[in-house]
C-alpha cells in the first residue's frame, strides 16, 4: 500500500519537515499562498503549521467558491427564488450563507421553495418531474465545478427542458492570483497551486505567475507529505533563485488539464467583463455567465435581477483575512459574534473558508509536536 | 460539495450515454462520466467523483487514500451524504 503509508509515515513527514527547515535557514522569511480552500482546510486539520520553522508562512488564499461570493449576489439569487412558482436549488454550502436578511436556509424556514442538491443534474432531475414550476440552479464553485453546470445546460438544451436555468457564479481562479500579486500589499514569495482546479485547467494557466512575476507556482495534492512536499520544491525554487510551475500532483493533474471539461465550458459560458469577489473588489474577466447560445437556459435573462450591491458588515473583516493581510482570529467578531453556527461571513460557512477551519482546527494543531 | 470523492465503476448505463455506476464504500450510485472520454473509462477502473461528475482516474491505492483522507477530514459522512443524495438517473 505505497500511498497510503507513504503519506502519512510520521517519520517521512518528519524527514520533509526537517529538510524544509535546513532549506529555509534563517534571515529570510517566506511568505507562500495556498490558493484553494482544500489547501488550508487539510493544513489546519493536520496541523501543518507546527512542522513548519516560523519563518515559512503560510498564507490562506481566496479559493473557496462560497467565501468569495459577495452577499449581494446571495441577496440576487433569493430575490430569484421569492419569484412566484421559482424552485431554487443550491450545494449545501450554499444553504447557510448569510445574505442581509437571513441565509437560504432562513429563508426556506420562512416559505421560501429553496431546496438542497449535491449536483446539478439533480436540479435539471427535479425540473423534469415538476413541469409547473421553474427550477433555478444556484451555481458556485471554480473550474472544478462549471463543467458539471456546463454539461447539465447541455443535456437541458438536448432534452429541450425549458423550465430550468441556471444563475450562474462561477468564477476562474487565474484572474483572483492576477488581482493578488497586481495588490499593493502584495508580499507573498511563491503560491501552493490548486489541486483540483488543475485536474482540469492543467497546469499551463499558471506560467504567467512564473514568467512575469517571478513567482514560483507548485500545483499540489492534499495529503499532509503533497502539503510538504510541495513548500520543499517551492523552497527549492526560491533558494535557487528560479521560478517555474512544477506538478506535484502529477498522480491526478495531467499538464494539460482535462479537454472535454474545457471544451464543456467554452461552449456553455462566456466571460463577463467584471465579476465583485468579496474581500477583492471588482475583477475584470475574472467570472462565467451563460453563454448567449445558452439565453433560455440563463436565469439572469429570464428573471429580473436586481444587482444588489452589500457592504459587509463592518466589524466583519473578511476582506482582510481573504487577503490574507489578516489571520482569522485577528478578526473582531471571530469565535464571538461570529461562529459557524451562527457565521457572519462566509469564511466560517464552509469547511474551506479560513475562519472555519481555524475555529474547528486550531486546537488540534497547536497539540501537534513541531 | 465534497472535492473528491473515489468511486469504482461497476456498470455503464444502456439508456444514457456517458452515465456510469459507481460503488463507494458499498453505496452505489449514478455518475456522470462523460469527462472522461478521452481517457476512455472501464468497469473496474477508479474515479475521483465531483457533484455528480467523474473529474479523474486514479489508482485503486489511490481511492483507499482518498476515502482515508475523508475520514481524516471528518468529511466521510458528507461524502457518504453526498453520494447518496445523486438521484438524477434514479427512476421517479
Ligand atoms: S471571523 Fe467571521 S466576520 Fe471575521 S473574517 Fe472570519 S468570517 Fe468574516
Amino acid at each position: 500500500m505505497k500511498y497510503v503509508d507513504e503519506f502519512r509515515d510520521p517519520q517521512l513527514i518528519a524527514n520533509v519537515s526537517r529538510e524544509i527547515a535546513r532549506l529555509a535557514g534563517a534571515g529570510r522569511h517566506y511568505r507562500i499562498m495556498e490558493v484553494c480552500g482544500g489547501h488550508t482546510h487539510a493544513i489546519y486539520r493536520h496541523g501543518l503549521k507546527n512542522l513548519l520553522p516560523p519563518n515559512v508562512e503560510l498564507i490562506h488564499g481566496p479559493g473557496c467558491p462560497v467565501c468569495v461570493l459577495p452577499m449581494g449576489r446571495v441577496d440576487d439569487g433569493l430575490s430569484i427564488a421569492q419569484q412566484r412558482d421559482v424552485i431554487m436549488t443550491a450545494f449545501g454550502d450554499m444553504m447557510r450563507v448569510p445574505g442581509t436578511r437571513g441565509t437560504p436556509l432562513e429563508h426556506k424556514a420562512r416559505g421560501v421553495d429553496i431546496r438542497m442538491v449535491y449536483s446539478p443534474l439533480d436540479a435539471l432531475r427535479i425540473a423534469q418531474s415538476t413541469p409547473e414550476k421553474h427550477v433555478v440552479f444556484f451555481a458556485i464553485g471554480f473550474e472544478t465545478t462549471a463543467p458539471s453546470t456546463a454539461l447539465t445546460l447541455a443535456r437541458a438544451r438536448a432534452l429541450g427542458i425549458k423550465n430550468f436555468s441556471v444563475f450562474c457564479n462561477h468564477v476562474t481562479i487565474v484572474p483572483a492570483i492576477r488581482a493578488i500579486l497586481d495588490s499593493p500589499d502584495m508580499r507573498l514569495d511563491a503560491f501552493v497551486g490548486p489541486g483540483h482546479v488543475s485536474t482540469v485547467t492543467g497546469c499551463r494557466p499558471y506560467e504567467f505567475i512564473a514568467r512575469d512575476y517571478g513567482k514560483p507556482v507548485v500545483i499540489s495534492g492534499f495529503e499532509p507529505l503533497d502539503i510538504l512536499e510541495s513548500i520543499l520544491m517551492i523552497l527549492r525554487q526560491l533558494r535557487s533563485g528560479e521560478a517555474r510551475v512544477e506538478n506535484q500532483y502529477r498522480r491526478i493533474v495531467p499538464w494539460e488539464g482535462n479537454l472535454p471539461a474545457l471544451q464543456a465550458i467554452g461552449e456553455a459560458f462566456e466571460l463577463r467583463p467584471y465579476f465583485e469577489w468579496r474581500g477583492l473588489g471588482f475583477i475584470s474577466q475574472s467570472a462565467l455567465k451563460v453563454s448567449s447560445a445558452f439565453a433560455a437556459w440563463d436565469a439572469e435573462v429570464q428573471f429580473e435581477v436586481p444587482g444588489i450591491r452589500v457592504t459587509d458588515p463592518k466589524a466583519a473583516q473578511c476582506g482582510e483575512v481573504l487577503k490574507g493581510v489578516l489571520k482569522p482570529p485577528q478578526c473582531k467578531l471571530f469565535g464571538k459574534e461570529c461562529n459557524p453556527e451562527h457565521p457572519v461571513g462566509a469564511l466560517m460557512v464552509s469547511s474551506e473558508g479560513a475562519c472555519a477551519a481555524y475555529y474547528r482546527y486550531v486546537h488540534l494543531s497547536e497539540s501537534v509536536p513541531a | 460539495m465534497c472535492l473528491a470523492i473515489p468511486g469504482q465503476i461497476v456498470e455503464f448505463s444502456t439508456e444514457q450515454a456517458g452515465l456510469a455506476k459507481v460503488d463507494v464504500a458499498g453505496v452505489k450510485r449514478n455518475v456522470n462520466v462523460s469527462l472522461l472520454q478521452d481517457e476512455g473509462v472501464a468497469c473496474g477502473d477508479w474515479v475521483l467523483i465531483h457533484v455528480g461528475f467523474a473529474m479523474s482516474k486514479i489508482e485503486e491505492s489511490q481511492a483507499k487514500d482518498q476515502l482515508r483522507m475523508l475520514s481524516a477530514l471528518g468529511e466521510d459522512e458528507m461524502a457518504m451524504d453526498e453520494i447518496r443524495g445523486y438521484s438524477f438517473a434514479e427512476r421517479e
